[in-house]
């Protein structure tokens, strides 16, 4: 539910904008898709010849576009747009948070936060000296590149130089929507198991950086990490792959640099 | 997970290109869908069975084509193009490193009339 106009739309996306300081500073509702149906009835006509034609068109066209025309975006005004991607609860907001804590001061940055509902993840990370503007996707398990199109022709990354893009928590469908980022990021935390890349390769695959998160509880969970290492290398052989917690600071600073230094 | 949507994508994209086409009906339409896509064969045939009511594609069928990845074993060196995924050479047993593909979801063709 907006907590602006009291509506509930479960249908179509949401979003909500917040400045620099933290404030609301605007917030719209949105049809996510526009499916015009028509309602074509064929007309019996046996006598009709069939005839094969071909497509040869990516379903996600229309997508892809969009996300071609986000990435012109940052590429004309200088934005390093990096897709966040990971399960529910590996720890993207409190990176995301952590990050702006360290960062903020020095490098203009900005956030877009994707949840199925609720402002909860624009309310930790707001007032962090960074915008943030939360979409609700309603019903979909995914960010699309109409939604980032509509967050940044609002504003949300005037003025950034790093744009962070935390997607909706979801290991699968993620990966199959390009929204015209610079780079993929997937957070595999210690408490999810060795296997994750394995499991969901069509996600890990995409990424260039994989962060193990929560590593202060590596120890405890019994995390093996060499083996979880080479599971990433597996299926994603040329990413990096960097050790953090953001609770404690451990191994952030790498991270810090890899956002300063790509 | 979105197969539905992705359906729903599928089928106005080959409507308004059989409408083009100046065609009243579509029998058939050919996908090619990869391993690593993301989207379930089953799902979409599903998705396509619900939504066809009322369509062009009405009487029409879907034919999905399975586009396999390609791995590379570790142990014994041998490169493979699989449509099942279990990271584990069906030769050898080694550990499979993924060399790519698998990534398309595409509609391939169609039949109209």
């Amino acid at each position: 539910m907006c907590l602006e106009c009291g509506c509930n739309r479960p249908e179509g996306f949401s979003l909500h904008a917040f400045d620099r300081e933290g404030n609301l500073a605007d917030h719209e509702h949105a049809q996510g898709h526009d499916h015009g149906h028509t309602h074509d009835h064929p007309h019996p006509d046996a006598e009709a010849p069939h005839r094969s034609i071909p497509i040869a068109q990516a379903v996600l066209t229309e997508n892809d576009r969009i996300a071609e025309r986000n990435r012109g975006f940052f590429l004309g005004r200088g934005i390093r747009a990096i897709n966040l991607m990971s399960s529910p609860g590996a720890g993207k907001t409190t990176l995301v948070a952590a990050t702006l804590d360290r960062l903020a001061t020095t490098t203009p940055a900005a956030v877009i936060v994707g949840d199925l509902q609720t402002l909860n993840d624009a309310e930790r990370l707001r007032g962090r000296g960074a915008p943030v503007v939360q979409i609700n996707t309603g019903s979909l398990c995914h960010l699309d590149a109409s939604m980032i199109a509509r967050a940044i022709g609002g504003g949300a990354a005037d003025g950034a130089r790093l744009l962070l893009i935390e997607n909706v928590g979801n290991l699968v469908c993620p990966a199959a929507f390009d929204l015209g980022e610079n780079e993929r990021v997937a957070l595999f935390s210690v408490t999810e198991g060795e296997d994750k890349p394995l499991k969901y390769p069509s996600l890990f695959q995409t990424v260039r950086l994989v962060l193990l998160t929560k590593i202060d509880l590596a120890a405890a969970t019994g995390f093996d990490r060499p083996a979880a290492e080479e599971n990433i290398r597996r299926v994603a052989p040329d990413a990096q792959i960097f050790a953090l917690s953001a609770r404690t600071g451990e191994g952030i600073d790498r991270w810090l640099d890899y956002l300063r230094h790509p | 997970m979105h197969e539905l949507s992705l359906m729903t994508d599928a089928m106005e994209q080959a409507q308004a290109l059989a409408r083009r086409n100046g065609a009243t009906r579509i029998h058939r339409i050919r996908m090619r869908v990869g391993t690593l896509s993301g989207a379930v064969p089953e799902a979409l045939e599903f998705a396509f069975e619900a939504l066809k009511p009322g369509t062009l594609a009405e009487d029409g069928r879907l034919e999905i084509e399975r586009i396999p990845a390609s791995f590379r074993c570790g142990q014994c060196g041998e490169t493979l193009a699989l449509q099942e995924v279990d990271f584990t050479c069906p030769k050898c047993g080694g550990p499979l490193t993924l060399a790519g593909g698998g990534r398309e979801l595409e509609l391939a063709d169609m039949e109209i009339s």
